[in-house]
């Protein structure tokens, strides 16, 4: 398959045949965090030190898409310019296309595809809208969870969710005032839960200080620390919910509900047939 | 909902101005399409590339600076050598009306200028066939 087939492939997600990934060695690397900590800056730093070491990388970034219009404007390319060069990097932007979650089912499938076509490492970076956003442990081997200074009391606003999924925190832009005050609160909050808890490290994107620890500590961790029953919840209701979706009756039955001639019991019967 | 179409909006060349460009990703959008902004100073062989990619089916380019003469034509040129020659280009920016015609000659399928309306520029790719 060559780049262009590749690219057409991973539009009708459907369609793909590729086989199962296998799991050894871990190639998937989920980057979540909230807008504007630096995810896509990040990226860009993980990329290059990747390729430096012979790998081929595609990222998969994710968008959300409106739920109004259903269109979407996917602009995290364009933070990264240096993916637009080079044979063995693939950057391809992905609207959510409204499904709950965040994080479209079809990335499996799609994994599965780039994979199967010996791309070594993949890096989805998910919308970043918050802690709750936890789909992303049904796709990825590891979980980097991406923070920074200025953002208030992280504490308060990330009590439960994704931090206790993450397999390795970063606070980013380390070069700016406060950024080891927030690490130091990260450090302090995993102290207080049981088992083992992620790795916090500072590094700074604009400078590239703390960037070749980040990726060797990626490099080295063990493999999803999630529980391995919150990662089969998780694709569990991903592939339902995409089901729903797909329904051919959905768009009637959303109308239906949104003018009050259905319940939500019969809206969801509705679905459940055929 | 209709499968959105996916369109890359570009910036070809040395220009910094893309106040246009991102009205009419934003007017694509709300028109229900997945756009996909490619940012400041893009060299048409990166703009070809992101169109590969993304697997999109337009691409339109803006340009204020006085070089579509050339970037546009070569955009066009470079899709073509790459299997891409059904992606359709539409372009945008300050285009005077006298260098219209080569452009138009060169594959770029329309050109809008100041003054369009979103209505005019969806209008155009709901009437496409891709």
């Amino acid at each position: 398959m060559d780049r262009r087939e590749l690219a057409r492939a991973l539009s009708s997600a459907d369609s793909i045949t590729a086989p199962t990934r296998s799991f050894e060695p871990w190639c998937v690397l989920g980057v979540t965090g909230s807008p504007g900590v630096g995810k896509s800056c990040l990226v860009e730093r993980i990329v290059s030190h990747w390729l430096d070491c012979g790998e081929k990388v595609a990222i998969l970034a994710v968008d959300p898409s409106s739920p109004i219009t259903g269109g979407a404007l996917l602009g995290d390319r364009m933070r990264m310019a240096s993916v637009d060069t080079g044979e063995d990097v693939f950057f391809r932007s992905i609207a959510t296309r409204n499904v709950p979650g965040g994080l479209p089912s079809r990335l499996n499938r799609m994994v599965d595809l780039l994979v199967h076509e010996g791309w070594t490492k993949i890096i989805i970076e998910t919308v970043g809208s918050g802690q709750s956003e936890i789909r992303i442990v049904a796709v990825a081997d590891r979980l980097l969870l991406v923070e920074g200074p200025g953002r208030g009391d992280v504490i308060q606003a990330e009590k439960a969710g994704v931090m206790e999924l993450a397999d390795l925190i970063v606070v980013n832009k380390s070069d700016l005032a406060g950024a080891d005050k927030v690490a130091d609160e990260i450090r302090l909050s995993l102290n207080l839960s049981e088992g083992e808890s992620a790795d916090v490290l500072l590094c700074s994107a604009e400078t590239g200080d703390g960037i070749s620890d980040m990726v060797s500590a990626i490099d080295t961790l063990p493999n999803a620390r999630g529980p391995s029953i919150a990662r089969a919840r998780e694709r569990l209701l991903a592939s339902h919910q995409e089901n729903l979706i797909s329904h051919p009756q959905f768009s009637d039955v959303l109308k239906g509900l949104s003018e009050g001639r259905l319940s939500i019991e019969e809206a969801l019967s509705a679905l459940h047939r055929g | 909902m209709a499968t959105p179409l996916r369109i890359v909006i570009a910036k070809p060349g040395l220009d910094g101005h893309d106040r246009g460009a991102k009205v009419v990703a934003r007017a694509l959008r709300d028109a229900g399409h997945e756009v996909i902004y490619t940012g400041l100073r893009r060299t048409p062989e990166q703009i070809v590339r992101i169109a590969m990619d993304e697997d999109a089916q337009v691409v339109g380019l803006s340009s204020l600076s006085g070089a579509h003469g050339f970037l546009f034509p070569r955009v066009c040129e470079l899709l073509r050598e790459a299997g891409l020659g059904d992606i359709v280009v539409f372009g945008g920016g300050i285009i005077p009306e006298r260098d219209r015609p080569a452009l138009l000659a060169a594959g770029v399928s329309a050109i809008f200028g100041p003054g369009t309306t979103s209505t005019e520029l969806v209008d155009f790719l709901e009437g496409l066939e891709v």
